[in-house]
């Protein structure tokens, strides 16, 4: 096999930049500086004489803050040097990262917002000087709705829980104004859903009752129907999953939720594998999100800023939080008319340049691109499934249930784990050092063991799932032969392995430098 | 559907070659997992596929409608403020190692950890607190999470906020601590503007899990009684929480010196670019103490060593209370936050440096100073309302001019500037009152070109 043996002198070749950066504090000088600050000129000095002295001693910070001092180019340096020591989706392959759809987010886009004309607006402006930034949130909008089988959108939550909690916090509202609060005190939730359909919720104030899957990895219709009563608010819960199954129950579980009074809330943060395939207003939820840093290409921003827009039902818009992007036939204004609103649940309205970017990837798409997107999602991901599944050690859960798969799939490498003794954690160690990323493993708690979670969304090549596939197996061949090879991973990286015991310990975690020096210093 | 540049398989060849390894004649096969009746067999109402230049030109021109701060003088603040954006933090957080990374961890993603490590250690400086966790989506819900911290440490659940906190700032604290904190006001003095510390030990009871304040407070003057307001919540056996404007601490004590146990705040100010108020940034401070660590929901990481002797690493602290084990029984919701905004805030700060940012804090108090001296001279209007120091925002007041803010504000539009946030419906109370803002952006030619404008408003 020709081009097996090119992925392996390409991968085998890979080494990590490995600069051992000190941290900043470490490099800094006294004296030295990475910026000249505009001062007042001698009129200003002159008319308002000594400000300082207008502060109470008491209040004034008595010695200058601890920043470390650097020249320009020392901190362009020493940023410059841990962006090389990070990995990014235009690094290489992260299909090993589900749940979190890491595709492609185009240049364009990045030139877009940052624009003056888009990053040097004041969400304070008169609306009058803002009819663009408007423009282009109620045009999403109404494409999102289009997307979704949705009536409204707002795109005040700034990331996938955040949306979950405003959608929680709607639903709260609701059975408040129908003067049901008191009784309606549970919502129920599946345990394959995100972490944040139970934890939102939760904090909210509701009881959450969490279903289990059965032995076809989704939960039984009955237990819903034993779980719901005169106190259920209502159903959130994530579908498709992040195991890449389909809860084909949804009609029902939404149905039997309506029938006792509750509201469904879907989460589509992961809309990757039905896009133009479904749309779950049409299937009967109340409420939903997506995530634009997931399915609609907005960049993940090293853990953010996200952007999440929830979508709801015409009698639910009432509750959306202030302001609501309104149109009057010749002005875009911002809504703050609306007596049920929840309030707010962020600042202003949501991160805009996201809001920007989505829109022009949804354009560059189009209606049959967005289509393309999903069927080459689901190609890609069942493609790279019999590709997993021919490698010793690794097996699919629920695979006689569900051996098709949507966006994504939960392996396991409990075989592997007994028969060598290597298992997630050797896995994600030594990947790295074929410079591919690490692999999502799974949300708590444990239901597959050794799970990992692998996504390969479709702006990754079939080069991509190859190699992808190729290094799985070559960490297979050398869990069975050569164990102490991932036994002693990384080898290639940035670091060695950490010691992770500062984790649990108070005398050695440190948050900041200042306690680091404090406790080891 | 045309081979689109985004999507490498979308070559019909190779996706033909796909599906034949996996014994299927066409996708939609696959698609079968999704019951026939709830499939979507239309097509969607959108656009069709777009070459990249057209949607450049079609955006830039919807885009060119707005009219930006280069574009006009802006004295509006508010909870986003305009400063100025060095260029080192524009490349560094355009990288694309960091821009387009996401979640993987400290051998993949070195890089994110130290440089988040390194933001949260300068932020410790900067609030006096040896904690400091993963940052969140901004100012307001930081305050929810501080909120909720204090209600799970104190297990109480009664919260006193100053009533001259900003309402839509409060909103989002109620959302976030939902059912765990009853918020309650405390008043505020007429004339200063301060906090009433009478009114507050009338309020404050063993029910009180916090007290909260801000500094600058939203009205823009600063609540010089914070060590006693900390004193009074303390007695009392609550906690005390102060939300800050970090770049004010360039010349305003610490609240870990004055006695806060938890501080949170807004670092939209450090390096990022406003973006309609899409580029926030919340911070939270807190005691580094287990039980303080233990009732945040936030993740969060600490320094460590590795295998290789002299080589930093990283590694989550206490991992098990976040939703994404505790789910249900978690503080909060977490997750996908602001670190790409961290990583520039730690840019921003490291370039600034102790002295740079205590110049900045002075430029921007002269600055505000001028323009309140400025302002002061305009028969009729009333600046600041309260008599006590103020950082880069202050309350102007047309009562005697007769004039709402929004008439001013429509009136200054056509002199290019942006007046200050029209505050007269949040606070009756203050009457035709607007709050400016001012920063080391403006020149006194700007600040004298508001004044000469206004002269000739109100004239």
């Amino acid at each position: 096999m020709e081009d097996t043996v090119k992925v392996v002198e390409r991968e085998m070749a890979y080494r990590a930049v490995a600069w051992n950066e000190p941290i900043i504090y470490q490099l800094s000088r006294s004296g030295r500086r990475g910026s000249m600050v505009s001062r007042p000129d001698e009129k200003v000095n002159a008319t308002v004489g000594h400000v300082l002295s207008k502060i109470p001693e008491k209040l004034r910070r008595k010695s200058l803050p601890k920043l470390p001092e650097l020249s320009e180019p020392e901190v362009v340096r020493h940023y410059i040097r841990l962006s090389q020591q990070n990995y990014g989706v235009d690094s290489g392959i992260s299909v090993g990262v589900g749940t979190c759809t890491m595709k492609y987010s185009p240049k364009v886009n990045e030139a877009l917002v940052r624009s003056p004309k888009l990053a040097e607006i004041h969400p304070l402006q008169d609306e009058e000087t803002v009819q663009g930034a408007l423009e282009i949130m109620y045009r999403l909008g109404k494409w999102l709705c289009e997307i979704s089988g949705m009536d409204e959108f707002s795109m005040q939550p700034r990331g996938g829980a955040h949306a979950v909690l405003t959608n929680a916090r709607i639903i709260r509202k609701y059975h408040e104004l129908k003067g049901e609060l008191d009784q309606r005190n549970e919502m129920i939730t599946t345990v394959l859903s995100h972490p944040c359909n139970g934890a939102a919720p939760a904090a909210t104030g509701f009881k959450v009752i969490t279903l289990y899957p059965d032995e076809t990895g989704i939960p039984n219709v009955e237990a819903l129907k034993a779980a719901v009563s005169k106190h259920t608010a209502g159903l959130m819960m994530t579908n498709p999953y992040d195991t890449g199954v389909f809860d084909k129950n949804i009609v029902k579980y939404i149905k039997i939720i309506h029938e006792a009074g509750g509201l469904a809330a879907i989460d589509q943060a992961n809309a990757n594998s039905i896009l133009g395939r479904l749309r779950i207003g049409d299937v009967g939820a109340d409420l939903c999100h997506f995530n634009l840093h997931k399915s609609f290409s907005t960049p993940h921003g090293s853990a953010g800023p996200g952007s999440a827009p929830i979508g709801v039902k015409k009698e639910l818009s009432k509750f959306l939080p202030v302001p609501v992007v309104a149109y009057d036939g010749t002005k875009y204004y911002l809504d703050y008319n609306r007596p049920h609103t929840i309030g707010k649940t962020a600042g202003f309205y949501g991160v805009i340049p996201n809001v920007v970017r989505a829109y022009a990837w949804i354009m560059s798409m189009g209606e049959e691109g967005l289509k393309e997107t999903s069927e080459v999602a689901v190609v890609n991901n069942n493609y790279l499934i019999q590709k997993l599944l021919k490698i010793r050690g690794v097996t699919l859960p629920w695979n006689e249930s569900h051996p098709r798969r949507l966006q994504e799939a939960r392996f396991s490498l409990q075989k592997m784990k007994e028969e060598t003794g290597i298992g997630v954690d050797g896995l994600n160690r030594r990947i790295v050092d074929f410079g591919i990323q690490r692999c999502f493993l799974a949300h708590e708690p444990p239901i597959v063991p050794e799970p990992f979670t692998p996504e390969p969304p479709e702006s990754n090549s079939k080069e991509d799932l190859d190699q992808f596939a190729w290094a799985i197996q070559r960490i297979s061949d050398e869990a069975y032969s050569t164990p102490e090879i991932v036994l002693n991973a990384p080898h290639n990286c940035a670091i060695t392995e950490v010691d992770s015991s500062p984790s649990k310990d108070p005398k050695k975690w440190a948050l900041t430098w200042r306690a680091y020096l404090k406790k080891h210093g | 559907m045309p081979v689109h540049p985004y999507i490498p398989n979308s070559d019909p060849e190779v996706k033909k070659e796909m599906l034949r390894a996996l014994g299927v004649k066409d996708a939609e096969e696959l698609f079968a997992v999704i019951p026939e009746k709830i499939r979507f067999r239309k097509n969607l109402n959108l656009p069709p596929s777009t070459p990249e230049y057209e949607v450049r030109r079609h955006v830039e021109q919807i885009l060119a409608k707005n009219k930006n701060s280069n574009e006009m003088l802006t004295f509006v603040g508010g909870g986003c403020w305009p400063h100025y954006v060095p260029a080192v933090c524009d490349e560094i957080n355009s990288r694309s190692e960091f821009l387009t990374a996401y979640t993987g961890d400290v051998y993949s993603d070195l890089g994110r950890f130290q440089a988040l490590f390194e933001f949260q250690s300068m932020i410790g400086e900067l609030v006096g607190m040896d904690a400091v966790t993963f940052p969140t989506y901004d100012w307001p819900t930081a305050a929810g999470d501080a909120l909720r911290m204090a209600a799970i440490l104190t297990g109480r659940h009664e919260i006193l906020v100053p009533k001259t906190i900003n309402p839509d700032r409060l909103s989002v604290m109620s959302n976030f601590s939902g059912s765990l904190a009853r918020i309650k006001h405390v008043g505020y003095d007429r004339q200063t503007g301060q906090m009433s510390l009478e009114d507050l030990k009338s309020k404050i009871s063993t029910n009180t899990a916090a007290v909260y304040i801000e500094n600058p407070s939203y009205l823009g003057f600063i609540e010089t009684d914070c060590k006693e307001i900390g004193e009074i919540a303390h007695d009392k056996g609550a906690l005390f929480l102060v939300g800050v404007e970090p770049l004010s601490l360039g010349i305003l004590a610490p609240p870990g010196e004055y006695g806060a146990d938890i501080v949170c705040g807004e670092g939209q100010p450090l390096g990022v670019h406003m973006s309609y108020g899409g580029g926030s940034l919340g911070f939270l401070g807190c005691h580094d103490d287990e039980r303080y660590l233990s009732a945040t929901g936030h993740r969060l990481i600490s320094i460590t060593k590795t295998k290789r002797e002299g080589e930093w690493g990283f590694t989550f602290v206490l991992p098990e209370r976040s939703m994404y084990t505790g789910r249900d029984k978690s503080a909060c919701i977490t997750g996908t936050s602001t670190i790409l905004w961290a990583i520039t805030g730690a840019v921003y700060l490291s370039l600034l440096g102790p002295k740079g940012i205590k110049e900045l804090a002075e430029t921007i108090m002269k600055n505000s100073y001028y323009t309140i001296k400025r302002l002061s001279e305009i028969n009729g209007v009333r600046v600041p309302l309260f008599n006590s120091p103020h950082f880069e925002e202050y309350t102007v007041n047309f009562d005697k001019t007769r004039r709402s803010v929004r008439e001013v504000n429509k009136a200054l539009m056509k002199f290019g500037i942006q007046g200050g946030k029209d505050i007269s419906s949040e606070f009756p109370e203050l009457g035709s009152t607007a709050l400016y803002c001012t920063t080391e952006l403006h020149t006194r030619e700007d600040i004298d070109k508001l004044g000469s404008a206004l002269d000739e408003v109100l004239r």
